[in-house]
C-alpha cells in the first residue's frame, strides 16, 4: 500500500513538473504560434544551471557555487530565458520556420555540449554533487518526497495562475492578435517582432523552472535527461491537451505522462526479452502517431481553447 | 450601349469560411471601357479581384464572364477563359530574368510564343534592354510593365488589375495608369482597383465605390469626379480638387 | 586539412541533393519539414532492398562497376529506389500534409513532419533493426592520393562525386534552359502568383514531392555507400541538411545546392580545430553565423 501511495507522489511529482514545462509551452506556441523545436534546451538550462549553481563544488569540473537554494533555481530560469534570447533575437524577425529550425538545432547543441564539455557539465556521466535543500530536516525518505510534492504543486498552480491572468491582460490579446494576423497588428503600432520574443523568453523561463525542479528532485541530471525525446512528450502533451487552453496543457501533460510510463511498462513487462531493445522505438512510434492523429482528427485538443471575450468585445449581432 | 464583358452577381466572398468580407457585391464591366473600383482601406476592393481570379471562394452569388459562369473557377485556368490578373505587389517572379519571366507567362502559347515574345518586348523597350537582368533589379515602375506584359502574353479579353500605380513615383504612378488606359484600344477590357483616386477617376469611364464589403455607389468615372458628397462620404473626406 | 576538404567535398554533395528537394518543398508549402532528412533513410534501405532482389534474381548483376564497391544491381537499385522515394514523399504529402494544410493548420504542419519523422526513423529501426548495414562487406581500399600530408579517396568516393555533379548540371540545365524548370522557381518562389500565371499548383506540389524524394534517396544511397547506413541517417543529416537550405537562402535552389558543399566543406574544416565530439554542433554553429552575418542566406530575399 505505502508503495502505490508513493509511486503516485513520484508519478504525479513528475507529471507536474512536465505540466509547468508544458504550460510554459503553450505561452508560446498556443496563446502565440511560435514553435518551439528546442524544449529540452530550455528545460536543460534550467536543471543545468540549478545544479551548478547550488551544487557543492567539485574536482573535475565547474559549478559547486553552493548559492542558496532559490537563487540557485532562479539563476537556472535565468539561464534558460538568456538561451532563449539568443535565439528569439536572431531568428524572431524572420520566417516562422527559422525559429523552428534554430531551436531544434540549439537543443541538439545543448545536448551535444553537455555530453562533451566535462569541464561543464560532467560530461556523459552526468552532474552529482548537488544536496537537495532542507535535506538535513526532512531526510531521504517518504516525508521528503511528499513536501517536494507539495512544492511542485504550489508552484505548478502559480505558473497556471500568472499565465491565465497574463492571457486575459492586453497583453495577452495582442498575443493572440499577431498569432492570427501580424499584419493587423503591427498596423496598431505594436512591433510583433518584440511582443513574439517576450512571449518566447517567459515561456522558456518556464520550462527552466520545470527543469530546475526535475534535477532538483533527481539531485543529478546528465545528457540522458534533455534528449529530443522530451520535446516530443511536451508537444503530445500539449497538442492532446489543447493548445491555447492552459487547463488543457496541464491535463494533456498528466493524460500522455500515464499513457507514456504505462507503455514503457507494459512493453518492459510483456515484450519478448530479445525484443527488449525495439521498446523505445515502439513508444517512439505511438507518440509520434498520437502527435500525428490528434492533428488529423482533433486539431484543437481534448479541451479546445476558449477564445476570451473582453468585457466590451461582446460579439455584436 | 451596354456591353458586359463581366457581370458580379451579388456575391458573398471571404478567405475564412463564415466570415464574410464581401456582403452581397454586385458589378458590371463593360468591353474595351476601364472601371475602376474604388472606396477606402479595408472596403474589400482588392478581395473583389480576387474573388473574381477564383483566389478567394466565393460562397454566395454568381460571376460571369461573357456569359460564362466563372464563379470559383481555379486560378491557373483564367487564362484559357481570356482573363488575367496582376497582382498588386510581389506580381513579378524576383529571381527569374525579365525574359524567362515572359518566357514563363508564354509557355502554353506554343509555336507563336518567339513571335509574341517579340511583340511584347517590342511594346516595351525598357523590359527590351534588361532583357537578361534579374525581375528583382527592375525599378517599380518597370516591375508594373512586366507585371503587365506577363499578363498580357496569354491575350486576355480582360485584365484585373489590384492597385497597379501604389508605391511608385508619381510620374511612374501616370505611366503605369496611361498604359492602362491605352490597353481599352485593342478592345481590352479592365478592372482596376486603385487608391489614387483622382488619377482613376480621370482615366476610367465607370467607376464603383465599395465600402466595409458593400456596393456604395457607382456612376460614370466623369461624373463621380465632380461630386464633392460623394467624395467626403465615401472617400474618408478627401477633397477630389481637379488639378492636384 | 587537404583530407578534411575532401571529405567535406563528399558529404557536402550528398547535403545538396537532400537540400534541394527541401528548400523547394519548404519554399513552396511554407513550412519546415523535419521529415525530409527521414527521405533519406527511406532512399537508403530501399536500395538495400532492392540490390538483395536484383542479385537474387538475376545474379549476373552481382558483379561490381569496375574499381567501385557497387553492384551493378545496386545502380539499379538506386534508381527503383528513387521511384519508391518519390512516391512515399507523395503518399505522405496526400496522408498527413495535404490534410492538415486544407485544415488551414498550416502552422501545425511543423509538429506533424516531427510526428512523421518520429514515425518513419522508428518504423524502419522496428523492420531492419537498429544495428548498421553497408551495401558491401567488401573492403575496398582507398587510393593513396599523396603520403605526405597523408591523402586518401576512396574509387566509390569520386563516382559518388562524379554522379553529383553530373546531376546537379542536369538540374542546372532544367532551371535554367527550361519554361518547367522557370515554372518550378516561379512556384519555388511565389506560389500564388506562380498560379495566378497558369501553373496548376496542385500538379506541382506532386511534382516537386517526387523530385525531393528523387534526389534525397540519391542521398541517402550515397550517404550509405560512403559511411554507413543505419535508422538515424535521418536524425544526423537533418540539421546539416537544414543548415544548408538556410545558407543558400530558403526557397533557393541554386542557393540549396551551394548551401550544401558550404555546409560540408565547413563542417569538416571545423573538426580540424574542434573536437570530434562537438561535430554534431557544427551546423547549428553555422546557422547562427548566416543569421547573424547574413540572415537571409546568399540568395534568399526578404520576404515573411
Amino acid at each position: 500500500m505505502t508503495g502505490i501511495i508513493s509511486y503516485l507522489v513520484f508519478f504525479t511529482t513528475m507529471a507536474s513538473i512536465l505540466a509547468i514545462a508544458t504550460l510554459g509551452l503553450n505561452l508560446q506556441w498556443g496563446n502565440t504560434g511560435l514553435f518551439n523545436g528546442g524544449v529540452a534546451a530550455f528545460f536543460g538550462a534550467g536543471a543545468y544551471g540549478t545544479l551548478l549553481l547550488g551544487g557543492t563544488s567539485q574536482e573535475d569540473h565547474l559549478g559547486g557555487f553552493e548559492l542558496p537554494y532559490v537563487v540557485a533555481l532562479a539563476g537556472g530560469m535565468a539561464a534558460a530565458g538568456i538561451l532563449a534570447w539568443v535565439v528569439g533575437v536572431l531568428t524572431l524577425r524572420m520566417r516562422r520556420d527559422y525559429l523552428a529550425i534554430s531551436t531544434f538545432g540549439m537543443a541538439i547543441v545543448f545536448e551535444n555540449v553537455m555530453r562533451n564539455a566535462e569541464w561543464l557539465s560532467g560530461g556523459a556521466k552526468g552532474l552529482r554533487g548537488f544536496e537537495r535543500p532542507l535535506r538535513d530536516a526532512l531526510g531521504d525518505g517518504f516525508a521528503y518526497n511528499a513536501a517536494f510534492l507539495a512544492v511542485v504543486l504550489v508552484l505548478l498552480f502559480a505558473t497556471y495562475r500568472f499565465l491565465q491572468v497574463l492571457v486575459r491582460s492586453p497583453f495577452g490579446r495582442l498575443l493572440r492578435a499577431i498569432r492570427e494576423d501580424e499584419t493587423a497588428a503591427r498596423s496598431l503600432g505594436k512591433s510583433p517582432a518584440r511582443v513574439r520574443l517576450t512571449a518566447f523568453v517567459t515561456g522558456s523561463v518556464i520550462m527552466g523552472l520545470a527543469g530546475g525542479l526535475y534535477a532538483t528532485f533527481y539531485a543529478f541530471v546528465s545528457p540522458q535527461d534533455v534528449l529530443p525525446t522530451l520535446t516530443f512528450q511536451i508537444w503530445a502533451m500539449l497538442i492532446v491537451g489543447g493548445a491555447g487552453n492552459n487547463r488543457g496543457a496541464v491535463f494533456g501533460a498528466f493524460l500522455i505522462w500515464a499513457a507514456w510510463t504505462a507503455s514503457g511498462w507494459l512493453l518492459s513487462r510483456f515484450a519478448p526479452v530479445d525484443a527488449q531493445i525495439y521498446t523505445g522505438s515502439i513508444q517512439y512510434v505511438l507518440i509520434g502517431l498520437v502527435i500525428v492523429g490528434m492533428l488529423l482528427w482533433r486539431p484543437q485538443g481534448l479541451l479546445p481553447e476558449r477564445l476570451v471575450i473582453s468585457q466590451s468585445g461582446q460579439a455584436p449581432s | 450601349m451596354d456591353d458586359a464583358v463581366l457581370e458580379v452577381k451579388s456575391i458573398t466572398a471571404g478567405y475564412v469560411p463564415d466570415l464574410p468580407i464581401l456582403h452581397g457585391v454586385s458589378m458590371k464591366a463593360n468591353r474595351g471601357e476601364v472601371t475602376v473600383i474604388i472606396g477606402p482601406n479595408g472596403a474589400g476592393k482588392s478581395t473583389l479581384v480576387k474573388a473574381i481570379a477564383g483566389l478567394v471562394p466565393v460562397s454566395e452569388g454568381a460571376i460571369l464572364h461573357e456569359t460564362v459562369d466563372i464563379t470559383n473557377i481555379r486560378p491557373d485556368q483564367m487564362a484559357m477563359h481570356g482573363i488575367a490578373y496582376v497582382p498588386q505587389i510581389d506580381n513579378i517572379f524576383r529571381s527569374l530574368t525579365i525574359r524567362q519571366n515572359l518566357e514563363l507567362a508564354l509557355r502554353h502559347s506554343g509555336k507563336e510564343g518567339p513571335a509574341k515574345l517579340a511583340t511584347l518586348l517590342d511594346q516595351f523597350p525598357a523590359l527590351r534592354d534588361k532583357q537578361t537582368a534579374r525581375a528583382g533589379s527592375l525599378s517599380g515602375g518597370q516591375k508594373q510593365f512586366l507585371a503587365v506584359a506577363m499578363a498580357l502574353a496569354t491575350s486576355p479579353r480582360l485584365i484585373l488589375m489590384d492597385e497597379p500605380s501604389a508605391g511608385l513615383s508619381p510620374k511612374a504612378a501616370q505611366e503605369v495608369l496611361e498604359l492602362t488606359k491605352s490597353l481599352t484600344e485593342a478592345g481590352v477590357s479592365i478592372l482596376l482597383v486603385e487608391q489614387n483616386v483622382n488619377q482613376a477617376l480621370r482615366l476610367a469611364d465607370h467607376c464603383y465605390i465599395l465600402a466595409e464589403g458593400s456596393n456604395q455607389t457607382d456612376g460614370k468615372a466623369s461624373e463621380l469626379l465632380g461630386n464633392q458628397v460623394v467624395a467626403d462620404i465615401y472617400l474618408g473626406g478627401r477633397r477630389l480638387r481637379a488639378g492636384q | 586539412m587537404i583530407q578534411h576538404l575532401i571529405d567535406g567535398i563528399l558529404i557536402g554533395a550528398i547535403l545538396s541533393l537532400g537540400a534541394t528537394g527541401l528548400t523547394m518543398v519548404m519554399h513552396m508549402l511554407r513550412f519546415a519539414n523535419f521529415s525530409h532528412a527521414e527521405l533519406l533513410s527511406i532512399g537508403a534501405y530501399s536500395a538495400l532492398v532492392f540490390e538483395q532482389l536484383f542479385k537474387a534474381v538475376l545474379p549476373f548483376t552481382a558483379g561490381t562497376i569496375g574499381p567501385l564497391s557497387m553492384t551493378w544491381a545496386l545502380a539499379v537499385a538506386m534508381i527503383a529506389s528513387m521511384a519508391v522515394t518519390g512516391a512515399s514523399a507523395v503518399l505522405f504529402d496526400k496522408l498527413i500534409f495535404k490534410r492538415v494544410r486544407e485544415k488551414g493548420e498550416e502552422l501545425s504542419m511543423v509538429f506533424a513532419s516531427f510526428g512523421l519523422a518520429l514515425i518513419i526513423r522508428n518504423v524502419i529501426g522496428l523492420v531492419f533493426g537498429l544495428q548498421t548495414q553497408l551495401f558491401s562487406k567488401d573492403i575496398i581500399f582507398a587510393t593513396v592520393l599523396s603520403r605526405d600530408p597523408l591523402i586518401m579517396v576512396k574509387p566509390d568516393q569520386i563516382a559518388v562525386l562524379a554522379i553529383t555533379l553530373l546531376i546537379i548540371f542536369a538540374l542546372h540545365l532544367i532551371l535554367s534552359r527550361t519554361t518547367y524548370g522557370y515554372a518550378l522557381r516561379a512556384v519555388a518562389e511565389n506560389p500564388s502568383l506562380a498560379q495566378v500565371n497558369g501553373i496548376n499548383l496542385q500538379r506541382m506540389i506532386v511534382t516537386v514531392w517526387l523530385i525531393g524524394g528523387g534526389l534525397a534517396a540519391l542521398a541517402g544511397v550515397f550517404y550509405g555507400l560512403t559511411n554507413q547506413i543505419s535508422p538515424v541517417i535521418g536524425r544526423d543529416l537533418v540539421l546539416p541538411v537544414f543548415a544548408a537550405t538556410i545558407v543558400g537562402g530558403l526557397g533557393s535552389i541554386y542557393g540549396a545546392l551551394l548551401g550544401g558543399f558550404i555546409v560540408g566543406i565547413a563542417a569538416n574544416l571545423a573538426l580540424t580545430v574542434l573536437p570530434s565530439g562537438y561535430s554534431p554542433s557544427v551546423p547549428f554553429l553555422i546557422i547562427l553565423a548566416v543569421l547573424l552575418v547574413r540572415p537571409h542566406g546568399l540568395f534568399g530575399e526578404e520576404r515573411q
